[in-house]
């Protein structure tokens, strides 16, 4: 799991049967501190999340689990949560670590 | 398994149902020294892990699902399933 950005949309009309009526957004990965993680990724929708929302989405095989057609699906990022807060306490990180 | 810091939480109410109930960490990768290595990212609790704590992070879908005991929680990849007493290394020579 990871967290993301909603940064956009990705409208496909001619697609595979499995992905028909999911909503395909554009996910800027981000890490705790809210910096960019690496390149944007394609995901399907399944907490009704929107642009600009901070989200939480699984990638790798099991996000094609969270396909409401069914698991034989060739997705490999979903968009499962929307975040609400994210808490950082590196201090206590750092002093754990003594 | 990857080693681990939990560096913080991530509180969210629209979600789907499988991640009900399960604290989500920040768990930031550590080498055996103790430094951070790689890029933070979550994980779902299995072993009432917080922040501060070294701990053991499994990062597969299968083992994650029998870690929670949940056999319902398919989409579920990522989990803490350890938290780490002591790491004994051998000395560099």
């Amino acid at each position: 799991m990871k967290l993301g950005r909603i940064i956009g949309t990705v409208v496909s009309t001619q697609k595979l049967e499995t992905l028909e009526g999911l909503k395909l957004l554009l996910v800027q990965p981000l890490d705790e501190k809210g910096k960019e993680a690496g390149p944007a990724v394609v995901a399907f929708d399944v907490a009704r999340a929107g642009e600009g929302d901070l989200v939480l989405f699984e990638a790798g095989k099991e996000a094609a689990q969270a396909n409401p057609n069914g698991w034989f699906n060739p997705a490999d990022a979903a968009v499962i949560g929307i975040v609400d807060a994210v808490n950082v306490d590196e201090g206590r990180g750092k002093a754990a670590k003594r | 398994m990857i080693l681990a810091r939990v560096v913080g939480n991530v509180v969210s109410t629209e979600k789907i149902s499988q991640y009900r109930g399960y604290k989500i960490l920040v768990v930031q990768p550590i080498d055996p020294e103790g430094k951070p290595k790689g890029k933070s990212f979550l994980a779902l609790d299995g072993v009432q892990a917080g922040v501060g704590d070294r701990v053991l992070v499994v990062d597969e879908g299968g083992s994650a699902r029998s870690v929670l005991g949940d056999e319902g929680a398919v989409t579920v990849r990522t989990v803490v399933c350890g938290i780490v007493d002591r790491v004994d290394i051998e000395d560099k020579e």
